[in-house]
């Protein structure tokens, strides 16, 4: 029996522990937010986070993530409104939309660390997410409106913290 | 796309006392030959709910290309509701919805018209309740909003208050309905956001592999891997045997009737091989390591791709049986001895579609009836063969269309749809057939790879006076196979004075089919790659010699031979983009350094004029960085969604130059490439900026999801010449030792 914790949530799976993360969260527990493109770890379509690192599912076994704690693109917000997830709408990022799960979880843990990046920091974060549709250009850009959404959120929360004290 | 002008327009009550109404071009599926035999019934477009929420029904299938919101936004805008008072859903699909296709850059030229008539008619309608409510006449109400207002009486009523009554009217005489000025449109032309953009960024399951059905079940399909071969064994009882396998079992599979169909239209066909069918899709697909199946692999086992190249070049090299296009004389044209001739050969590879969602289809048979959940491009050619292959009515099978992640003209194809049916059937289970990545790359309908074998002469004018082009495709004779053939009306034919198109085939046996600009994708850069070389030998500058040239105009039909017509290309239309282009990028004027060149593609496809110009820095090791492209596109009088045309654009160049650098091979009768690693697609650090300029032009809106790909392979692959002084004249271009950087 495996355990491991999915957006906050104690789960276990009990089946072949070689099964692929992605399989498990898709068909086990029914998050189909993270989407399957290539089973190789290629395209970045899967890409969740374990235990804060942006992690292909496709190709990380369930038994690796056992005892650990994963994020996936249903849980990087309670409502929607992580500061990527409101970028990705306000700039029209998407197309057919498959692959922009894994762009969204990737640009997460890249903001996580920094939470200022250049062009080049982007670039070198997002290169092995793939989109077929080309998006790439939005994707970017909204990255960038997303990091500066969140530095006004965090001064807006500062500015009323420091008022309320 | 041909339509006939007679509407229908019929209006019904909704049992919640809202408005449904629908308005029709009868036979426009006749004439496209989609079906759809009795004229369009009265089904829903509009529903007004009491609330004034306008429900407004999504005819075509969302692919990425922008689709669900477009239709609607016409609807809307003539309706006279307010964008955020619109609630957008999916069509089911049947012939009271008009043409569903998806495909050829069809819904803003097939759907304009009639989808403003619609909104329109209902506004007329909802006018007409108003004036009678108020005994005023209907000229003296106006609309905006979502709300009628007599003037006058400074009176108002709300569509949701309106719409109960409206329903009851008679349709207003189709002559009667007016349509908007274009200056005072509200909708059309001011960007609206993707309708599911916010699902889409919280992983809602809207995509086709997402389905869920109570009791489903989970198949692998493990096809021959060479068409058109057969099962002999497999070890089933032992796949069997595996825990959570529920079932493995051989499908013989049906061999086409003609050996090179249009799989649009003829069906999919029905390779066969081994379904595993198992209680999660990792179980089925880990069983497949397990599978051993001896194949009878039938006549195309030793078909190989270097072998084709090796015809291709004998074929191209000897005189060529068939003409598709004569104009003048250019044989004699070549003896002058005040001409330069060039002579060069192009090859370009067959690629995938590689959607990154793989085709996968859900079917569940049940009591003699069919349920299918698809992102099919051709729902309905899709129904038509699952009702063939499964034997039943058509009435009983049922479509529910779902969002589709990336189409480019694959999910044209409905095979996987037969599959799920079928397998669906058989274990008579609710069944959801996923293919592998590996299954997607190695069984698609690929983009059919030629040979161009031209030649070419300029007078000391530096006038282009003759025009040949040997095409050597596959197929059989004068038959191409789908969508592998020529377009001998390609410019620059009907602007040279002395044209030869001339075709050879090769047999095939793979499938093909239309990818992305079908046709355009490969004609595009291997004509406007020669017209290039013959401009350097004409000692002109590129965009020069192609204004020069479409003055040139030639509007002769052509003399022998037979296949396409000229595609009427406009010439003061092309002309007028590729000016924009120049003006934009600074072509001629701006000084580059040395290693980076300009580089210029031109092509008409899909309604859509279009001129693009890449700058290319090229590194001493062959390393391409794209530093900038400058699109200018003339589709018509109006850009209805602006942010989802520049999207389109920009994904659409983006899309192009992933195809430089993709190919498909056969070794022993095989597919060699089984994944991206193999069949690569462009990476963010490589994406170019592209700058993208629409010049409106007197006439009716053409599609966008298209005309933009084709010129930016020549306009890259042109820019790597002026760089380097050398012409890619193979793709993918690695074969010449180039990469993106």
């Amino acid at each position: 029996m495996i355990k491991l914790t999915v957006n906050g949530k104690p789960r276990q799976f009990d089946g072949d522990p070689d099964t692929p993360l992605l399989w498990v969260l898709r068909d086990e527990l029914d998050l189909k937010g993270t989407k399957f493109g290539c089973g190789m770890g290629l395209c970045g379509c899967c890409t969740v986070h374990v235990n804060g690192e942006a992690r292909r599912s496709c190709v990380t076994k369930v038994a690796d993530a056992s005892g650990k704690s994963i994020t996936t693109i249903e849980g990087i917000s309670a409502d929607g409104s992580h500061p990527l997830q409101t970028a990705w709408d306000a700039l029209d990022v998407s197309q057919c939309g498959y692959c922009q799960a894994g762009q969204i979880m990737t640009a997460a843990a890249l903001l996580k660390k920094t939470p200022h990046p250049t062009d080049a920091d982007i670039d070198s974060a997002m290169n092995g997410n793939l989109c077929r549709c080309g998006t790439y250009l939005r994707i970017r850009a909204a990255i960038h409106q997303a990091a500066q959404l969140a530095a006004k959120t965090s001064v807006a929360a500062r500015v009323k913290n420091e008022e309320e004290r | 796309m041909k339509m006939n002008r007679r509407f229908f327009l019929r209006a019904s009550a909704t049992a919640a006392g809202g408005m449904m109404l629908g308005i029709y071009p009868k036979g426009e599926l006749n004439a496209q030959g989609f079906g759809g035999q009795e004229p369009l019934s009265p089904k829903d477009f509009i529903t007004i709910a009491t609330d004034g929420t306008a429900t407004i029904v999504a005819k075509n299938q969302e692919l990425g290309q922008g689709a669900l919101n477009l239709l609607p936004m016409l609807i809307a805008e003539e309706l006279g509701v307010d964008w955020k008072a619109v609630h957008i859903v999916r069509s089911g699909v049947g012939p009271q919805y008009g043409g569903q296709i998806t495909g050829g850059s069809s819904a803003t030229p097939g759907n304009w018209e009639p989808m403003r008539r619609l909104g329109a008619a209902a506004r007329q309608m909802l006018i007409t309740a108003a004036s009678q409510n108020w005994s005023v006449p209907a000229e003296e109400c106006t609309t905006a909003s979502g709300v009628v207002h007599h003037q006058a009486s400074n009176r108002t009523l709300g569509y949701g208050a309106l719409a109960a009554k409206a329903a009851s009217l008679p349709a207003p005489a189709f002559a009667s309905i007016k349509l908007k000025d274009p200056k005072d449109y509200k909708i059309i032309g001011k960007t609206t956001l993707g309708a599911e953009n916010k699902q889409i960024a919280t992983g809602k399951p809207l995509f086709a592999i997402d389905v869920t059905v109570p009791g489903m079940l989970y198949a692998v399909f493990e096809k021959t891997p060479v068409l058109g071969g057969k099962v002999v064994s497999a070890n089933l009882d032992a796949i069997k045997a595996i825990k959570g396998v529920k079932h493995a079992f051989v499908i013989e599979g049906i061999p086409a009737t003609n050996p090179y169909p249009n799989y649009l239209f003829e069906g999919p066909g029905f390779e066969a091989g081994v379904a595993i069918v198992a209680d999660s899709w990792w179980t089925a697909q880990s069983a497949r390591r397990k599978l051993e199946v001896k194949w009878d692999l039938g006549k195309w086992a030793s078909q190989d791709s270097a072998a084709n190249v090796k015809k291709a070049d004998e074929l191209g090299s000897a005189p060529s049986a068939h003409t598709q296009r004569k104009e003048g004389d250019a044989e004699a044209a070549f003896r002058r001895d005040d001409v330069k001739v060039l002579e060069a050969r192009y090859e370009f590879p067959f690629i995938a579609h590689a959607t990154m969602e793989p085709q996968n289809c859900t079917a569940h048979y049940h009591d003699g009836k069919l349920e299918i959940w698809t992102s099919s491009q051709f729902p309905a050619p899709g129904r038509t063969s699952v009702a063939r292959l499964l034997g039943m009515p058509e009435a009983d099978v049922t479509l529910h269309l779902v969002r589709a992640g990336g189409g480019f003209g694959r999910r044209a194809y409905n095979d996987s749809m037969c599959e799920a049916a079928w397998i669906s059937k058989t274990v008579g289970a609710p069944v959801k057939l996923l293919w592998s990545r590996e299954d997607d790359m190695r069984h698609d309908f690929y983009r059919s790879g030629g040979f161009q074998f031209f030649k070419g002469a300029v007078d000391r004018t530096g006038k282009l006076v003759a025009w040949k082009n040997n095409f050597v495709g596959y197929g059989e004779g004068e038959a191409f196979v789908h969508d592998g053939g020529v377009n001998a009306g390609e410019f620059p034919a009907g602007f040279v004075e002395n044209l030869l198109v001339q075709t050879s085939t090769i047999p095939l046996g793979l499938k093909t089919g239309a990818l992305r600009a079908p046709g355009s994708n490969s004609i595009a850069w291997v004509m406007q790659s020669f017209l290039d070389e013959l401009a350097h030998a004409a000692a002109k500058d590129p965009v020069q010699f192609r204004l020069d040239l479409l003055k040139n105009a030639a509007p002769a039909a052509p003399t022998a031979g037979r296949g396409p017509r000229p595609m009427g290309l406009n010439a003061a239309r092309m002309s007028a983009v590729i000016q924009l282009a120049v003006e934009r990028s600074g072509w001629g004027k701006r000084k580059l350094p040395a290693g980076t060149g300009f580089g210029i593609g031109i092509h008409f496809s899909s309604g859509g004029y279009f001129a693009e110009i890449a700058e290319v820095a090229v590194t001493a090791n062959k390393k391409v960085k794209v530093n900038k492209v400058w699109v200018a596109g003339d589709i018509g009088c109006q850009i209805i969604n602006p942010s989802n045309a520049e999207n389109q654009v920009q994904g659409s160049i983006i899309d192009g130059l992933g195809e430089m650098i993709q190919e498909i091979t056969l070794k022993e009768g095989r597919v060699t490439q089984s994944n991206y690693h193999q069949h690569p697609m462009l990476r963010m650090s490589q994406a170019p900026p592209v700058e993208v300029y629409f010049l409106k032009s007197n006439n009716p809106p053409t599609g966008l999801g298209e005309p933009a790909l084709p010129p930016i392979i020549p306009a890259t692959a042109n820019a790597i010449f002026a760089a380097t002084g050398e012409r890619i004249r193979t793709l993918p271009m690695t074969k010449q030792g180039f990469s993106f950087a």
